[in-house]
């Protein structure tokens, strides 16, 4: 069960190898977390997270493979790793994405449904099935990784930030939709994080380091917002920025 | 199907809710299979009353009020409200022998927390007034007491719901003369101060109770102010009345904005309360209302905290170890962690009962917002500190202990969990706080 501060006990995560993902699960861990499930693709790295989820404290952990380019794969997924926690589950971070290679895959149909698989589908079909359990369940959160990039989106990495886009704002109908079940689903939006996703891109004002989103994380689940903004000031920044003329953000937005 | 909080309004959870009048219907709910806790008044602050994803049965049906017996003895369903039996009972000459900080409560909730009142170091807690519980198990009906399946009786005093759903009770009610209370009021600048005060004057007095400033620090650290007394006699007062206390005047009609309770704002506050107090008062008449149940002056207060609602920390530790009660106070104060007037009082020795809160020695509760960063982190130190020493936390204030310290601080667990094994097998009585804590698993 998660306590008055939102720290869950149980915990499944799909995307388990992200780094944001790894930093909040550190935090959990350290909080209350005793069961973590981690689901993605590579075994190897989900195993390392695994590791590293127990020495910060978890006492069992699992890992479940999928391949998020099939989105009619996702109900099992996400079976799986709710059997593997082997009782309720108090939080489900979605944190599944591709930032991928906008300037060589812009014009390749392949990847652009890549993209959108990865991106957006993979995850609505997983989210119906987390759904779905947690409002039998009677309690439980869902932590749902979009994108400042989703509030508006920039034309230098429109395949992902568009799907994410998409993401987030089904998010906003799937979170009304979850009122009154017990069940409440919450989105991060951080701004640029450094990690392994971003090695390479240029770094753009307001970065961050994971563990800084993770401690954003924590305050988040503690105040229950819809929006986890990281860091926060974004909040304010992107009020602005979604309302600039198209000829000015492109101006910011390339920077 | 209802989203259900407890008291300070965090870790909702979703369940179906009956309202249960008879021993057969919850006897039904058990037959379904699903998870099954009773519930009151939604006073216990944290999730002990809810269940998600179970069934979960609302005790207020159960409101039948017998006559009471010249020996002060009265037959109540579990669903009547301390409030509902004053308003019958004080008119007649009789009032609770143990009453919490709030009427609203029902006898079976009352039960189950084995609530303590100001008196505790009198006159013990609540369960130890009781006669018999009808307490409806898994496993059937049955009628338990002091002298009648002892063990299963004091499992079920401050178990939380967690050995069956209690539908009668018969409790011993006391006399009293008039409906006030003569209070001696004493101002204390610092918490040594009045920590000696009542560890030498405690013994005088049937009620004592202080209430510490947490946001003060340095020179008045923990300053507080001790109310002590005992209830009137007629030839105390020149009219002297039995009147049942009257309803709440005022309300919150909802939940405030977060951050209303903050460091200035609650200092404002703290700062008002202790400059209103009497630096030394005698014998000062005081409602029942007032005197033992601050808390229901205001509808829904609660909702003051905001969306993000508060957690209340509750703990006792032995009476030699009060340098945890001071590191307590020091630590808050110091990170500046927002906390109304907290409530120190001395308690008596403990009943029997493996999961009853009192012990001897001293007990602080402090409401705290949900809010600060720092706070999961200070509670869970002072946590430690208290299991070190020896204590405990409330099971009923509880929202965020550590399950491996439930077993430190409550030895009997194991204990108490395989007796309820006994008369719940397939362990069907769980609620959210027995999920969370792993209560049922000893």
């Amino acid at each position: 069960m998660e306590n008055a501060f939102g720290q869950p006990q149980s915990l499944v995560v799909l995307g388990g190898s992200s780094d944001i993902a790894r930093a909040v699960v550190r935090k959990l861990c350290a909080a209350r977390t005793e069961t973590v499930v981690l689901a993605g693709r590579d075994a190897g790295r989900l195993e390392e997270a695994a590791a590293e989820a127990r020495d910060y404290g978890a006492s069992s952990t699992a890992t479940v493979l999928f391949d998020a380019t099939d989105p009619t794969d996702a109900g099992r997924a996400v079976g799986e790793a709710f059997d593997a926690a082997g009782g309720p589950v108090d939080l489900v971070i979605v944190a599944v994405g591709l930032l991928g290679r906008q300037r060589e895959w812009e014009d390749d149909a392949a990847r652009a449904a890549e993209m959108a698989l990865v991106n957006y589908a993979w995850p609505v079909a997983a989210l119906a099935e987390v759904r779905r359990r947690l409002v039998a369940q009677g309690h439980g959160r869902i932590l749902v990784m979009s994108s400042v990039a989703a509030v508006r989106v920039r034309r230098v990495s429109y395949l992902y930030s568009g799907a994410k886009a998409g993401l987030d704002r089904l998010c906003v109908g799937l979170a009304d939709s979850l009122e009154g079940t017990g069940v409440r689903l919450q989105i991060l939006r951080p701004g640029f994080v450094r990690s392994k996703m971003t090695t390479g891109e240029p770094e753009i004002p307001f970065t961050t380091g994971v563990n800084e989103v993770a401690e954003t994380v924590m305050a988040g689940l503690a105040s229950g917002a819809r929006f986890i903004w990281s860091p926060p000031i974004l909040r304010y920044v992107f009020f602005v920025l979604r309302h600039l003329p198209a000829r000015v953000w492109r101006l910011v937005a390339d920077r | 199907m209802r989203t259900l909080v407890g008291w300070g309004r965090t870790a909702p959870s979703h369940a179906e809710v009956f309202t249960v009048t008879t021993e057969e219907q919850v006897l039904a709910a058990f037959a379904t299979g699903r998870p099954v806790i009773a519930r009151g008044l939604g006073r216990s602050y944290g999730d002990a009353a809810q269940s998600g994803g179970g069934l979960v049965l609302d005790n207020r049906g159960l409101d039948h009020v017998g006559d009471i017996g010249p020996d002060g003895v009265v037959r109540l369903g579990a669903g009547v409200s301390i409030d509902d039996l004053l308003a019958r009972s004080i008119p007649e000459g009789w009032f609770v022998p143990v009453t919490p900080g709030t009427r609203q409560v029902t006898i079976g909730g009352a039960l189950a927390a084995d609530v303590h009142g100001k008196n505790h170091h009198v006159e013990g807690s609540f369960a130890s007034h009781v006669r018999s519980v009808r307490l409806v198990t898994p496993t059937g009906g049955r009628t338990v007491g002091p002298d009648r399946d002892p063990d299963l009786f004091w499992a079920t005093a401050g178990a939380m719901g967690l050995t069956g759903v209690a539908t009668e009770v018969e409790l011993a009610l006391m006399p009293i003369e008039t409906d006030q209370v003569l209070v001696d009021t004493d101002r204390y600048d610092d918490l040594d101060a009045v920590m000696a005060a009542m560890r030498e004057g405690d013994a005088r007095y049937r009620y004592s109770v202080a209430w510490v400033d947490c946001m003060s620090r340095g020179r008045h650290l923990g300053r507080a102010i001790l109310t002590r007394g005992d209830h009137a006699r007629a030839e105390d007062l020149d009219r002297p009345r039995r009147a049942a206390p009257g309803p709440a005047r005022l309300g919150v009609p909802f939940a405030a904005p977060p951050g209303l309770l903050n460091p200035w704002s609650i200092t404002a506050f703290n700062e008002a309360w202790f400059r209103m107090a009497p630096r030394h008062r005698e014998r000062e008449p005081q409602p029942i209302g007032r005197f033992f149940h601050p808390l229901d002056g205001v509808r829904d207060w609660n909702r003051l905290y905001g969306p993000r609602g508060f957690v209340q920390y509750q703990f006792v530790v032995p009476d030699e170890r009060d340098g945890v009660v001071r590191a307590a106070v020091e630590r808050l104060a110091g990170a500046r962690v927002p906390s109304f007037l907290a409530v120190l009082k001395r308690f008596g020795p403990a009943d029997p009962a493996p999961l009853s809160f009192p012990q001897p020695g001293w007990t602080l509760a402090l409401d705290l917002p949900v809010g600060p960063a720092s706070l999961p982190g200070i509670l869970d130190e002072l946590d430690e500190l208290v299991a070190e020493a020896g204590g405990r936390v409330y099971l009923a204030k509880d929202a965020r202990l550590r399950p491996e310290l439930a077993r430190v601080m409550y030895p009997r667990l194991a204990e108490f969990a395989a007796l309820a094994d006994t008369i719940d097998p397939e362990r069907r009585l769980v609620s959210d706080l027995a999920r969370r804590l792993r209560l049922r698993e000893g």
